[in-house]
């Protein structure tokens, strides 16, 4: 089924579901928008409708536009903090929170750090953030890791030159730890319980210093973490086994900006990347060769190294890491009709994905295809 | 012509100076006056753009479809069989309209004054009509046959709501007579067989007419002379008919419904001239239309640049006339240039240059060169924004581009002190000699610091050391130093050694290696062999004799470094003459 199309006329950077409350199965409606590389950018809200009032099931409705709100420089990356407050980053250097009012009629500037990301004489563009309700971290391209506290008004902690290089994306791993990704190829675990300025380890793939552009974690599983990088390549990373990334997989032919597990059911894997396209990666263990060749569309099929952990419990080892090549294969699926420009973001929630891309246009899949929970 | 609607707020009183920009004109004020007192001038300068609309967001919309459109349209492949391809190309043009109708319509809904968007609405409503017409005289090329019912579906389009009404009337008092007409052409019937049966139902008609049949009553015996095609009655029902290729349609409905496409204009142009008159003079649009029906494409797309403000318009069109291999070859130039200024057009949104990308692709002659040129100046803000400008550049093979943008990032961040992403900008761009100057910037740093600032960097530089000599030679030096730190002496002794023997240091720093080595030298464990420590005093002496400026403190140091050289000499020679027992 093609996803739905609406051109915003902005050039688009994020677009995020907003959180559907949980324990109630409800699909996402919601998401935000943000924009780049305009004169005047924004961040918007848009609603997708009501999808049980009609009964056969038609999702034929474009999303629509409920609030948006004026932003300072280029939205560089954009986070629900909860069902009503949303940060974002800009390329001015601040981080803002912006609240969403009851009934998403208007977005406001709840509370913004200014200028948390600079050099001594210029604004340096904040790259990501990400939040741990109430904790937010930030990262920039001035190399620091900024952690702040939602309601306090003075940042938390400032861990200066952290990187010599950008860092272009960070992740939570467990409560009090980070995971960042630069434009040298290195992963860093940062400890916020550590006193001193230095990461509790480093990664890196030993060879070519590739940039890395995103990274997330596996939902269940905090040791497992997925990265993608300038030449496109998808590396699935055991982050206690130290400099060897368990799976290297070509994933696009250039720069890939963003990589999410699904959530709920994290044998699912989606990217996206400035080569227009957007791909669903998805683990099949144990399914064999002919249900493989009844799928006729694109599909990839890559097998992995590296060898099953030493003392795990079958049952425990994740379907990305373990080895054996014939049992776990790796198909990929272009969820995107035809091929645009960049695709800058992709957020997946439930059996919903959207999409945003240079060409101002967002997609919205609102039943991914082949997707069971 | 485009006009103002809008007073200048500002009103200058000196004399003004200007400049073209690529879009626009820059105005300022300048000192000249021609008589009274010099007065100080404001300071500012004024932009003043050609259209403000381009920038509007339902605009944007119609470039923002239209391109991946027009990228789907040039990947169409040329082998395909001819037939396939015609559909195709239709498809695409249906596309394409049904872009231009959605963003006519969104206009009309959001405009909050009537007039707001008045001008934009009437333009691509032409552009509409004019499209459509050029789709089925040339893209879809239709044969005798069903040349009219196009042109009918053509005209309804356009016309909807003034042919419901007229239909309507028609249809509402004589529906027998209309329904078997509208059969007939549906069916499936060769193109005489229906000629013959024409002719006798309007030969029939004519009879009626004749007869005074309908003489009582006075609208059917209208309706019958409509039906017979009698121009007089046709033109009284001008406000029905709003425009004269409404009554060209009519009149050939009615009088030749199986029109070839050769005989079209000629009754396009004496229904133009029945139509509106001596007195009134036929409109550019009109004149659009006219060409088209007398099959002359280039004087459509001659007319339509001139006339439409829209390059949008001209240059999409001719696109895929061109793909339809309508155009003869002398006009390509006229694509070259038409996508130029529709480039140079699109340019005054500044956010729509990745768009322009593509169309610069597939710029027949300069295409190339103008993309190279306008490359560079994109604005570079952040870093996302130049790995974008880096991949279009790299996919291209515009390795100057590459080299360029890389530099301008590198010594930004530099400048911030970014030694890191400096580095690894460098090592996009393969620029060595960047690298050594940022190599050089740390060893600087070492030099005054006395400590490496960056070592996540400098630990980690892996095959990107091998860039140039330089950074090599830092990496190394780095190693040597990580080495002591662990204490593994011989191997670091054997590090610093081989690199002034293999002259990877730089002269300057010799000095500093042979003090770093004098640690070793001191150790109670003899670490430098015989060998090691001949070579290392020839380094010394090397150094002396060339790189000696500052006297006292290096005498010092070199009568330090002889004497523990010496003394590791003595202590090796032991060592190594020794029998092991």
């Amino acid at each position: 089924m093609d996803p739905t199309a609406k051109y915003i006329s902005q050039k688009i950077s994020r677009t995020r579901w907003r959180p559907v409350p949980a324990g109630l199965l409800q699909q996402p409606e919601v998401f935000a928008a943000g924009s780049w590389d305009n004169e005047s950018n924004r961040v918007s809200i848009w609603s997708l409708g009501d999808d049980d009032s009609d009964t056969d099931g038609e999702f034929d409705e474009e999303p629509r536009l409920l609030c948006d709100s004026e932003h300072d420089g280029d939205v560089t990356d954009l986070q629900f903090l909860d069902g009503d407050r949303l940060v974002s980053a800009s390329s001015s250097g601040a981080v803002a929170i912006l609240k969403l009012q009851p009934d998403c009629q208007a977005l406001s500037l709840a509370h913004v750090w200014e200028r948390a990301h600079r050099y001594s004489c210029d604004n340096a563009p904040c790259t990501a953030v990400v939040c741990r309700s109430p904790e937010l971290v930030s990262v920039g391209e001035d190399g620091r890791v900024i952690l702040y506290k939602a309601d306090q008004t003075e940042v938390v902690r400032v861990i200066e030159n952290a990187d010599s290089s950008t860092i272009h994306a960070v992740t939570f791993l467990r409560t009090t730890e980070v995971l960042t990704v630069n434009s040298i190829g290195q992963l860093k675990m940062w400890d916020f319980r550590q006193q001193s300025d230095s990461p509790a380890q480093i990664l890196s793939l030993t060879g070519d210093r590739v940039p890395l552009h995103c990274v997330d974690k596996h939902p269940n599983q905090q040791h497992i973490v997925a990265t993608g990088g300038q030449d496109g390549m998808l590396c699935i990373w055991d982050v206690r086994q130290g400099n060897t990334p368990f799976s290297l997989i070509e994933a696009h032919s250039a720069e890939m900006w963003e990589v999410h597990f699904h959530p709920s059911n994290p044998n699912h894997l989606f990217t996206c990347s400035e080569d227009g396209s957007l791909l669903h990666w998805e683990t099949t263990s144990g399914s064999d060769m002919s249900t493989l060749l009844q799928r006729g569309w694109n599909s990839r099929v890559v097998s992995h190294s590296g060898v099953p952990l030493a003392g795990e419990d079958d049952s425990v080892v994740s379907s990305w890491l373990a080895g054996d090549s014939s049992k776990n294969r790796l198909e990929a699926t272009h969820m995107l009709p035809s091929q645009t420009l960049s695709v800058n973001s992709l957020d997946v929630l439930e059996q919903c994905l959207v999409c945003g891309t240079d060409g101002e246009a967002v997609y919205v899949h609102r039943q991914l295809p082949n997707f069971s929970i | 012509m485009e006009e103002v609607d809008v007073e200048p707020s500002t009103t200058v009183t000196k004399h003004l100076g200007f400049e073209w920009g690529p879009g626009d004109l820059l105005v300022y004020e300048t000192n000249y006056k021609l008589q009274g007192p010099r007065s100080a001038s404001s300071p500012s300068v004024h932009v003043v753009r050609r259209d403000e609309d381009i920038c509007s967001p339902i605009l944007r919309k119609l470039f923002n479809e239209s391109h991946l459109i027009f990228v789907g349209l040039q990947k169409i492949k040329e082998d395909v069989p001819s037939k396939n391809k015609k559909s195709q190309f239709v498809s695409i043009s249906k596309n394409y309209r049904s872009v231009i109708r959605a963003c006519m319509e969104e206009l009309q809904q959001n405009a909050g004054k009537p007039s707001q968007y008045g001008d934009q609405v009437s333009i691509l409503l032409a552009i509409e009509l004019i499209w459509n017409l050029c789709e089925v005289l040339f893209i879809d090329a239709a044969p005798a046959g069903s040349l009219l019912l196009h042109l009918l579906d053509w005209v309804r389009l356009h016309k909807s709501d003034v042919d419901t009404r007229a239909r309507e009337v028609l249809q509402s008092d004589s529906p027998a007579q209309h329904q078997s007409y509208w059969d007939v052409p549906a069916g499936t019937q060769t193109l005489t067989e229906f000629d013959v049966k024409w002719r006798h139902w309007h030969e029939e008609c004519d009879r009626c007419l004749q007869d005074n049949t309908f003489a009582s009553n006075r609208h059917l015996e209208t309706i019958c002379k409509i039906l017979v095609g009698d121009e007089d009655t046709l033109l009284e029902q001008r406000e029905l008919l709003s425009t004269w290729y409404h009554f060209l349609v009519t009149r050939l409905l009615f009088t030749h419904p199986t029109i070839k496409p050769p005989d079209l204009h000629y009754y396009a142009q004496s229904s133009m001239n029945m139509f509106l008159g001596p007195r009134a003079s036929p409109e550019p649009l009109d004149i659009i239309l006219l060409s088209a029906f007398e099959f002359d494409l280039h004087q459509v797309i001659k007319d339509c640049s001139i006339a439409l403000n829209n390059w949008w318009f001209v240059a999409h069109l001719t696109d895929l006339l061109d793909h339809c291999k309508l155009l003869q070859s002398h006009n390509l130039q006229c694509v070259s240039h038409i996508r130029s200024s529709y480039l140079s057009y699109m340019h005054v949104c500044v956010s729509l240059w990745q768009l322009a990308v593509d169309y610069f692709d597939h710029c027949p002659e300069f295409g190339r060169v103008y993309l190279e040129l306008q490359i560079e100046r994109v604005p570079l803000d952040t870093e996302r924004k130049a790995i974008k400008v880096l991949r279009i550049c790299e996919d291209r093979q515009m390795s100057e581009q590459v080299r360029s943008i890389c530099k301008i990032m590198a010594k930004r961040a530099l400048r911030n002190n970014r030694l890191g992403s400096a580095l690894s900008w460098s090592i996009r761009a393969k620029d060595a000699a960047f690298a050594t100057l940022i190599s050089e910037r740390f060893l600087q740093d070492y030099s005054n610091k006395g400590f490496f600032t960056d070592l996540d960097l400098l630990d980690n530089l892996g095959p990107a050391m091998l860039l140039s000599d330089r950074l090599t030679f830092l990496g190394k030096y780095r190693e040597f130093h990580r080495l002591y730190g662990e204490k593994r002496f011989s191997e670091a002794a054997r590090l610093l050694l081989s690199l002034m023997t293999a002259k990877i240091a730089p002269r300057s720093l010799w000095m500093t290696l042979l003090t770093d080595a004098l640690p070793l030298l001191e150790q109670k464990e003899v670490i430098f062999s015989v060998d090691q420590t001949y070579e290392l005093m020839s380094c010394l002496e090397d150094c002396f004799s060339s790189v000696f400026q500052d006297e006292d403190i290096e005498s010092t140091k070199t009568e330090l470094l002889r004497l523990a050289l010496a003394r590791n000499l003595a202590m090796a020679i032991v060592k190594e003459g020794t029998i092991e027992t």
